[in-house]
């Protein structure tokens, strides 16, 4: 098993190479140089001369990827090029805000989408099932702005049930700015989560083991909860472990209309404001974050499934 | 002549769906209208101004069944040439996304060895990134305009198809009519797009009509941004631009744009459920 994991641990290594060297080549290659814009239209030949030497573009670019993977592995991102914060700090600062919508969005979410699966499956092929298959398909023919939008403009603006937009960092009153966009999560992410839930489970009623229990005549709310609702848990497990990196960035629509000061609403507004350094970071930090949850899994999985460690 | 027999089969699967031709002659209008404005016989000029500023909608004149939006525009004409915009988005990503995924999964399926490696090296490192983010990375850095939207959505959305077209073809290569192929002397590009192609060719279609939903969504994402489409009204701006104006009431126009896209992702998305159902029975997603 050690072997296993381990071999899984090293298969990192390349990914992380990979990953580094698309967002490498996307910022520093394809990207431009991120000088004319910083200095604007008046800049003097020198001015950018002097800029490019201070941020390391006159360096050849195998140097400047050398540089970039030290970043990565130290996860010192540099400053700002806007408000010369430090990127590390910003991150730091931009995580709790981001995790205090995200965590109970998320656990809700999850909560509601679970227990309407289980409906939908137990009374699968019924008006029940194909009445919340309907409802599913068209909440998510509806973009997530619309929403957001709709739903600003009459909860929180014409009956007043919320505050507009906002944020304060202290606990109990925090739960009436996040609540809003925490409640507009749960309805944008519950349909697409109910059919693949739905489809986890109904997955395992054609199995064997089901039809066994079935001749043993175990009673069928006892053979679903007990036997189905287990089996199907794999598949649930796996799509939870893949969302959690992304909690961290939360919906970055959320945060930035909300105004919640979290990664989210740091990465729109380094994208407005043309913040390469910042946007950089942040689409390393989340690939670094997905590729190391997609480990966890694994791990797990070895850990958990004989049959994984065989194979 | 092969394409014929494959479509007569893949029909007669679905005919008999009746919500999956509904869902379809949906989506036919749609691309009908575009095609429509595209050519400029309905819908034209969308930029004529028609009335006052944010004029409510009115039955008086097709043009004001939507209202106007700031510049006293018809907001009808913008969501038809919306239509144009989605579909364009759809098809040219898809152009991007499609060939790319194919190519490289039935040669990671079918070659094996370190060309696999390699292949699924490339696209677990690809699908590292959040997609979204590497969305806004990718049209950051090409700049504004509708071909880096055409690019950064073809370019995102490949994975998917890749991972299911190489397991297809692992299955395939070495069932008995490529060996028959292969013994009678048959190359390896033609054992790979002439014998194999073909019979895994449905999941194309599958992830075709999957990819007009991404595209969709995400011109809207990209829109709100300011990385999409620019000089051309897309459903993605029209809801940008109402997001400033809800909250003093004037719906119409993200109205007009909300329904423009929920019919065609509804019928887009049913349609793919039941294509997958009737094309892939092993993935349905519906119970029998």
């Amino acid at each position: 098993m050690l072997f296993a994991i381990g071999r899984r641990v090293l298969n990192v290594i390349p990914i992380l190479l990979g990953v580094s060297g698309i967002v490498f080549v996307l910022f520093n290659g394809v990207g431009g140089d991120p000088t004319y814009q910083m200095l604007g239209r008046h800049a003097s030949a020198q001015q950018i001369e002097e800029l490019r030497h201070e941020l390391g573009l006159d360096q050849p670019k195998w140097k400047q990827f050398v540089l970039y993977l030290k970043q990565v592995a130290t996860f010192d991102f540099g400053r700002s090029y806007k408000t010369k914060q430090n990127i590390g700090e910003m991150i730091r600062n931009g995580m709790g805000p981001s995790l205090s919508l995200a965590v109970p969005a998320f656990l809700a979410t999850l909560l509601c989408a679970l227990t309407i699966a289980l409906v939908a499956a137990y009374s699968r092929g019924s008006w029940l099932d194909r009445g919340l298959s309907i409802c599913c398909v068209m909440g998510m023919s509806i973009s997530a702005l619309v929403y957001i939008l709709f739903g600003q403009k009459f909860l929180a603006y014409e009956w007043g049930w919320f505050p507009i937009s906002g944020y304060d960092s202290q606990f109990p009153q925090m739960l009436g700015y996040i609540a809003l966009p925490a409640l507009i999560w749960i309805v944008v992410s519950l349909g697409a989560d109910v059919r693949y839930f739905r489809a986890a489970l109904l997955d395992e009623v054609t199995q064997d083991y089901v039809r066994t229990a079935r001749a043993k005549g175990l009673s069928e709310p006892w053979i679903f909860f007990k036997h189905i609702l287990k089996n199907a848990m794999i598949p649930v497990i796996t799509y939870v472990v893949i969302e959690i990196p992304f909690l961290m960035m939360g919906s970055f629509l959320l945060e930035n209309f909300f105004g919640i000061p979290g990664l989210g609403s740091i990465t729109v507004e380094a994208l407005t404001d043309s913040d390469f350094p910042v946007l950089k970071a942040m689409v390393t930090l989340f690939s670094l974050l997905f590729v190391f949850g997609q480990l966890l899994t694994d791990i797990l999985y070895t850990v958990v499934d004989p049959r994984v460690r065989i194979s | 002549m092969k394409i014929r027999k494959l479509a007569k089969t893949w029909f007669s699967k679905l005919g008999h769906d009746r919500i999956a031709m509904v869902c379809l002659a949906i989506i036919g209008v749609y691309v009908g209208v575009a095609l429509l404005t595209a050519m400029g016989w309905v819908a034209t000029p969308w930029d004529r101004v028609v009335g006052g500023n944010y004029q409510a909608p009115s039955l008086a004149a097709p043009s004001l069944w939507f209202g106007t939006d700031i510049f006293g525009r018809s907001v009808f004409y913008k969501m038809i040439h919306g239509a144009q915009v989605a579909l364009s988005i759809g098809f040219l990503s898809a152009l991007i996304s499609i060939p790319l995924g194919v190519t490289l999964g039935a040669l990671a399926g079918y070659l094996g060895g370190w060309v696999d490696d390699v292949i699924v090296w490339f696209y677990t490192t690809f699908s590292s990134i959040p997609s979204i983010l590497l969305l806004i990375a990718i049209a950051f850095v090409l700049g504004k305009g509708m071909t880096t939207v055409y690019i950064a959505i073809g370019i995102t959305s490949w994975v998917g198809l890749c991972r299911v077209i190489r397991g297809e073809f692992m299955k395939h290569k070495e069932r008995e009519y490529v060996l028959a192929a292969q013994s009678l002397g048959a190359s390896t590009f033609s054992r790979i797009f002439k014998h194999i192609l073909p019979k895994v060719f449905h999941q194309v279609i599958i992830s075709f009509a999957l990819q007009f939903q991404y595209a969709i969504k995400s011109e809207v994402v990209l829109s709100y941004l300011g990385l999409g489409a620019q000089g051309r009204p897309s459903w993605g701006l029209m809801i940008d631009d109402a997001k400033l104006v809800i909250g003093r009431g004037l719906w119409w126009e993200l109205t007009a744009a909300t329904l423009g896209m929920f019919f065609l992702l509804l019928a887009l998305n049913v349609f793919s459920d039941s294509l997958r159902d009737a094309l892939d029975p092993k993935l349905s997603t519906t119970f029998k």
